[in-house]
């Protein structure tokens, strides 16, 4: 599971590079002219405030949208580059090994907990049940295949502590314990970036130091860049060794937490712009608390 | 209206709403009215030099009536309010009950007058308003006997019914040997000397049976479509036909025998699945239904317009019947050759071919279930499953969900494909007048009665909805209703189906030694 970086196709270039990414949907731009890296074992956050963009980034990053204009380039530890805008969008996941998980969580709720990991190995699990035939017959290459499927799963799950309720149905999972299991799941595609859409969103603040731990525990053990989406300002400044900040779809910061913790711009963009004072003082000052409640 | 999800419980002491109640039962009177006026209160009579237009008003009174009384009995008992209902409904059902009974007494010409005096002129019509009324006395009765203790809620109900399928499902490792032990030796049976001990097989029984299994043999095809992928597949008697006529045109013209052709057959429809699925599978939920349904109905007007091809409106007649490895099952062999019963040194009956149909539609269902349960515990199966419960994620897994899609589509239409040459083969003649949506919507109804992904619950179904219309012939023109009557209330009752629920398909604690002991998840549920 480790990386081998000497094999690595070009070892200076990030994992993965967003070059003046942009996104229109008719008139309204969601992205405008975005670039950033992320880096290999590292956790990059992208904050910014509601509407920001950040969630339009992943959906591009992982195929579900095609960028209007713009280059991101995933380099592959072992197999090499790969530009992902070119790409189809389950090929994302299956060959450049992004992985990512949803704002909305998106589990399959009937089905049990370790059948949610198990079908996160579909392919690896297709090849090796030689695309149904060999698992019909039962053949015992497919059987191990699907023992060692079954070994990743209680891996994760033994890491989110969730391996006493394997068998339950995912949809009756407690909410925290669904957004572990959607982490567990986007791992066991055994990805080289794994992108999270506010993972500590409704979690108790127990869960969310669980949390911070399960995410440098990946990027350390496992050795993979995380993308990280949050609003819960302490998982982002605790764990984060680089930050991105967007605001109506534009880059406004960008850097190591104290650096942007200090910058004037992303202040501004929390606690508003200068434009508010053109507006009745009343409703700025509403605005403003308004905005700041939401950090 | 406010007239669902009332909770029983504390409503006793709630003094009745009188013009609410009043104006709910009429909203009902006159939908009933409405309808009634519609669709009952004008028919065709034959008269001397042609047809007339007759009415029967009574009866549009009388169903009015019923709608309104029967509202309010809902609302009464809604309302914790037994005792008016069992008053009027007990009488009222004991009534009809003499009243019906006592019709068989009397001669015809007696029976017919007594009849117009019956709320609804129809006999059948008046039985199910006796049943209704039965329901409610005994539903009022029970409610009397039971004051105090709090109704099930809906989530109470779907649990216990859950539950309770769950359980069959794990019975269904001796269930399913017993029936299947069953449905082999029956047919057996009628080579019994008549006796009053053994139930008498002959052949109208064989015939039900085999249609019953024909369908089965849908319904669990069908369901790898719509149970496992979740494809809201309403065209699926299109595959059913391709599969009767590739059988059928290769059969006639190349004189070709029934097993070599099931294979094309199957590969035929599996085909015309990928055709019809690769543009269509993109759409999601009602749109796929809509266009499923469009390519059901179009199959069927290329059969009935290609003329050249398919013969057009005729049909294909003389298909050849299956032979048991080369032996015939006719009284002689055309060509000279063995048959059946002079290899076997038998006495020839019709009947043998007959039995040697029930268990080759037996065994082509059999490999249609066996295929099924192994597929699910395959990464395919998985695949399908997880396509039903969230595409998008699914895809972020990189999971190719077209080409996942279009296997299950195909794989289902294979296996109508197959039933479809058995059709032809049992038949001896088809034409498209076999193939219409009302097909597809049997095979549809099936799944859904018994319970999507449910292999026991469709053979349940398959029981209801097909044998005993069958064995009841004279209700036969009842059947729609009743059809339409099951659907809506599964609907109401439990829309995942009869005998719906599901295991997983691979377990890390082993159910028994149960993992975790104190951590099941019934336990913790129910904590
Ligand atoms: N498919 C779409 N069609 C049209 N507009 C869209 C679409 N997806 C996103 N947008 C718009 O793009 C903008 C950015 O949305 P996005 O979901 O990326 O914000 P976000 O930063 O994730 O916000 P939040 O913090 O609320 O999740 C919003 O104005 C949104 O309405
Ligand atoms: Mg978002």
């Amino acid at each position: 599971m480790s990386a081998l970086r000497s094999e690595r196709v070009d070892p200076n270039a990030p994992l993965l590079g967003v070059e003046h990414l942009t996104m229109r949907f008719g008139g309204l731009v969601a992205i405008d002219d975005v670039s950033f890296d992320a880096e290999d074992k590292k956790i990059t956050a992208i904050i910014g405030p509601n509407g920001a963009g950040k969630t339009t980034v992943f959906n591009c990053l992982t195929g579900f949208y095609k960028p209007t204009v713009g280059r991101l380039t995933l380099n592959h530890p072992r197999k090499g580059p790969y530009l992902l805008e070119r790409m189809e969008g389950y090929q994302i996941p299956q060959k450049a090994a992004v992985a990512r998980t949803f704002q909305n969580i998106r589990l399959f709720s009937q089905m049990s907990v370790l059948e949610n990991l198990i079908v996160a190995q579909h392919n690896k699990l297709m090849e090796a049940s030689a695309f149904t035939f060999a698992g019909l017959f039962g053949l015992p290459r497919y059987r191990h295949a699907e023992a060692e499927a079954v070994e990743l799963a209680r891996y994760w799950l033994n890491r989110v502590g969730l391996e006493d309720r394997a068998d339950w149905d995912a949809g009756n999972l407690p909410y925290g314990d669904q957004r572990r299991l959607e982490i567990a799941r986007s791992m066991c595609t055994e990805p080289v970036l794994l992108c999270l859409d506010e993972p500590a969103a409704g979690l108790n603040p127990r869960e969310s130091a669980d949390l911070n731990r399960l995410l440098t525990f990946i990027r350390d053990e496992h050795n993979i860049g995380l993308l990280l989406i949050e609003h819960d300002m302490s998982v982002v400044m605790e764990i984060s060794d680089h930050i991105v900040v967007l605001d109506y779809g534009r880059k406004i910061s960008d850097g190591n937490p104290d650096e942007v913790r200090n910058d004037p711009a992303v202040i501004r963009a929390y606690l508003g712009e200068e434009e508010d004072e053109e507006l009745p003082p009343e409703v700025a000052e509403d605005l403003a608390s308004d905005k700041s409640d939401k950090r | 209206m406010s007239t669902t999800g009332a909770s029983m419980s504390d409503t006793a002491a709630r003094p009745l709403d009188l013009p609410a109640v009043v104006k709910e039962c009429g909203l009902t009177a006159l939908v009933m009215f409405a309808l009634a006026v519609g669709m009952v209160a004008f028919y065709t009579e034959d008269v001397p030099g042609g047809l007339e237009i007759a009415t029967r008003f009574g009866a549009v009174v009388a169903v009015t009536l019923l709608g309104f009384f029967g509202r309010l009995a809902i609302v009464l008992l809604r309302e914790g309010r037994p005792f008016p209902v069992l008053v009027v409904a007990l009488p009222f059902t004991v009534l009809m009950l003499v009243a019906l009974l006592s019709l068989n007494f009397f001669d015809a010409e007696t029976a017919e007058t007594l009849k117009n005096y019956l709320p609804v002129g129809d006999v059948v019509v008046n039985w199910i308003v006796v049943i209704m009324a039965g329901v409610f006395t005994l539903r009022a009765f029970w409610a009397l006997r039971h004051t105090g203790a709090s109704a099930k809620t809906v989530v109470d109900r779907e649990k216990a019914m859950d539950n309770f399928a769950a359980r069959v499902q794990r019975a269904s490792r001796f269930i399913g040997p017993l029936l299947l032990g069953i449905a082999v030796v029956f047919p057996l049976l009628a080579f019994f000397p008549d006796s009053p001990f053994v139930p008498k097989v002959d052949r109208r029984l064989l015939d039900i049976a085999i249609l019953v299994v024909t369908y089965v043999m849908l319904g669990w095809g069908l369901n790898i479509v719509v149970g496992l992928a979740g494809l809201l597949d309403l065209g699926y008697v299109a595959f059913y036909a391709v599969g009767a006529y590739s059988y059928a045109l290769l059969a006639t013209h190349y004189d070709l025998g029934f097993w070599v052709c099931l294979p094309f057959a199957g590969l035929m429809a599996a085909t015309a699945g990928i055709i019809l699925g690769f543009p269509v599978l993109r759409l999601r939920g009602d749109y796929l239904a809509i266009v499923t349904l469009g390519f059901g109905e179009m199959i069927r007007v290329i059969l009935l317009n290609w003329y050249e091809f398919t013969n057009g409106p005729d049909g294909i007649s003389g298909i050849p019947r299956p032979t048991f490895f080369g032996l015939p099952f006719s009284r002689s062999a055309s060509d000279g050759g063995e048959t059946f019963h002079g290899f076997f040194g038998l006495t020839y009956s019709p009947i043998d071919r007959i039995i040697f149909m029930y268990y080759v539609i037996l065994a082509l269902a059999l490999i249609t279930n066996l295929f099924t349960l192994r597929i699910r515990k395959l990464p395919i199966g998985r695949a399908w499953e997880a396509l039903r419960e969230d595409e998008i994620a699914c895809r972020s897994l990189g999971m190719n969900p077209r080409n996942t899609k279009l296997t299950a589509f195909s794989i289902g239409a294979m296996f109508g494909g197959f039933a479809g040459s058995f059709f032809a083969t049992r038949q001896g003649f088809i034409s498209p007048e076999s193939f219409t949506f009302v097909e597809s919507a049997v095979i549809l109804a099936v799944v859904v009665l018994g319970g999507f992904g449910s292999q026991i619950g469709v053979v349940l179904a398959a029981i209801i909805l097909i044998g005993l219309p069958e064995f009841f012939r004279e209700l036969q023109q009842y059947r729609m209703l009743a059809f339409g009557a099951a659907m809506v209330l599964i609907m109401i009752w439990r829309p995942s189906g009869l005998l719906a629920h599901r295991e997983p398909t691979i377990r890390l604690w082993r159910e028994r030694d149960g993992g975790p002991p104190e951590k099941t998840q019934a336990a913790e549920e129910s904590a």
